[in-house]
């Protein structure tokens, strides 16, 4: 192994480490957390993740968290999709305004939004629902897939769109048969990005539920501050968060570098 | 050659719709809150520039807009250096890659408040992996919740963690598109290691390295749930944030006015910084 190697790995063990803690911590009883410090769980228990699977609070969590993150994303891909076609193709009225008043949104504080985003859904009858949290994720979701998949697009030669014409093919049926297979790889980056940004968030997703559509995260804020000290509890629902991460990254692991740098190198 | 058709308005009017209503309306709401005062009931009095001019006249922004950027300032002083190294001495081909690039990855997809949540719980100082080698292998007196110090190490060292791989995955995006050739021809002439990075990799990874840093700075400036849920702004102040600070006078004092009018010099400094970046970016791009 060269040298330099060590550093990556350094890193990654870093990186594993927090990571380990929490997962140590999920299969203890919160009595062993409490009385003391021990590298590994001395009577293993599942008793953390029991709960979590047969409590509906806690499950249901997960349920609505999954369901505002997939409505999200397929909304945001599906207006990011022409949006970023027509900025990687032509010159319009305003394109380059546009197009840096759309990253704006990606640069708002969420903070900011947060009070008016009540109030904006409240009054529009969609408080508590998963459109709700949906919508308001596509305001830093959206700029940010018009960014990557423009980014793809604009690595496919032009050439592409005039033959397809001369042969004939009408737009839509050019776009969907010929035009998305040559950017899949970038429909999944972008997509990744907004499962992974809607996902994490949780300021405006808090604000905008009360209970039906509540996200696990802050399920697991309440319970930390309701019932007393749980940690094993919190420690087990925090590693359940990890999965659905881990898994999505997965299925881009071979673009991921390209997908980070917005198709831009 | 892109060729000129206002047609494609069209295509990206859905998003424009989506946007508008979603930025637009509430922004309009802020500034409505920022030049008015309300005592409840729904009864609300001009106040015209009072809130900014009182806000930029308050010492209480001025020490958290200084946080801020010293919270900004540390983390993209270490994370950007950090990351372009860690991107150098990564394989570039085999079957480590992408093994390194998921681990590397995982940290940015864990919920925020989970990550705070997971620091605390590392950082316990007799319970917590950190905390207990530090206070009792280590033997440094280490506790978050009652050293400023400490406490700032942390939440620096929590973005490290959480942020840095983006930087490395950028910069590593960069450099596995510089093609062999470029490294043969540099071995020919005889260059150096220094010289190979200066005049090959840094010019390679230019444009990476400007989205880096204008994700970076977007980002740890509006960081909220990360810090709040790992110190709560304390002890004290000393960790409260801008938006912790925002979020405290809007949600927890419901001082619609002084916070609307915070809201919006934030935005106001957010947007400024960002657009030298974006154009700085853009400049060879389009």
């Amino acid at each position: 192994m060269k040298k330099r190697y060590f550093i990556p790995l350094i890193y990654i063990l870093f990186l594993m480490l927090p990571i380990y803690w929490l997962i140590t911590m999920s299969f203890k009883t919160t009595g062993e957390i409490l009385s003391g410090f021990s590298l590994f769980p001395q009577d293993l228990t599942f008793e953390n993740y029991r709960v979590i699977f047969t409590d509906p609070t806690w499950y249901w969590g997960y349920i609505n968290s999954i369901s505002y993150v997939t409505l999200n994303t397929v909304i945001s891909i599906a207006v990011a999709l022409p949006a970023a076609y027509a900025f990687s193709r032509y010159r319009f009225l305003g394109d380059k305004q546009l197009f840096f008043w759309l990253l704006t949104n990606r640069m708002a504080p969420a903070a900011v939004f947060a009070l008016p985003f009540f109030q904006l859904y409240s009054a529009v009858g969609l408080f508590d629902t998963y459109l709700a949290v949906a919508l308001a994720h596509t305001l830093f979701n959206v700029p940010l897939a018009v960014w990557i998949l423009e980014g793809f697009m604009r690595s496919v030669p032009k050439e592409l769109d005039e033959t397809a014409y001369i042969d004939g093919y009408s737009f839509p049926r050019f776009f969907v048969k010929i035009f998305l297979p040559n950017i899949k790889a970038g429909v999944g980056v972008a997509a990744f990005f907004c499962f992974m940004f809607s996902w994490v968030e949780l300021l405006l997703a808090k604000t905008l539920t009360a209970v039906h559509a509540k996200p696990i995260a802050a399920i697991m804020t309440k319970t930390a501050s309701s019932a007393g000290y749980e940690l094993g509890l919190l420690a087990a629902a925090g590693t359940l968060t990890i999965i659905p991460g881990a898994i999505v990254i997965y299925f881009v692991r071979n673009y991921i570098a390209k997908g980070f740098a917005m198709g831009r190198v | 050659m892109k060729t000129e058709n206002q047609k494609a308005w069209l295509f990206v009017l859905p998003v424009l719709f989506l946007v508008a209503f979603n930025a637009l309306i509430p922004i309009m709401t802020v500034v409505n809150y920022s030049v008015q005062e309300t005592f409840g009931n729904n009864l609300f009095f001009w106040e015209g520039l009072g809130w900014f001019e009182k806000l930029l006249n308050s010492d209480r922004f001025y020490s958290a807009l200084g946080r801020q950027f010293m919270f900004t300032g540390s983390i993209l002083a270490i994370e950007i250096p950090l990351g372009i190294i860690i991107a150098l001495s990564m394989p570039r081909q085999g079957f480590w890659v992408p093994i390194c690039l998921v681990t590397m990855a995982l940290p940015m997809l864990i919920p925020w408040n989970v990550v705070g949540a997971m620091w605390n719980i590392f950082t316990l100082p007799d319970i917590g992996l950190l905390g207990y080698f530090l206070n009792h292998v280590l033997g440094v007196s280490y506790d978050m919740t009652q050293d400023p110090a400490a406490a700032w190490a942390t939440i620096i060292i929590m973005d490290v963690w959480h942020w840095t791989s983006l930087v490395v995955l950028l910069c590593y995006a960069g450099l596995v598109s510089i093609p062999d050739a470029y490294y043969q021809a540099a071995k020919i002439d005889g260059a150096s290691n220094w010289a190979v990075f200066r005049y090959i990799q840094i010019p390679k990874m230019k444009n990476v390295l400007t989205i880096a840093i204008l994700l970076r700075f977007m980002d740890s400036f509006n960081i909220y749930t990360e810090p709040f849920v790992l110190t709560g702004g304390g002890p004290g102040n000393s960790t409260t944030l801008l938006s912790i600070d925002l979020v405290k006078i809007a949600l927890g004092q419901f001082d619609l006015g002084p916070a609307a009018a915070m809201s919006l010099i934030y935005f106001a400094i957010t947007l400024l910084v960002s657009w030298v970046f974006y154009t700085l970016m853009m400049k060879d791009d389009r």
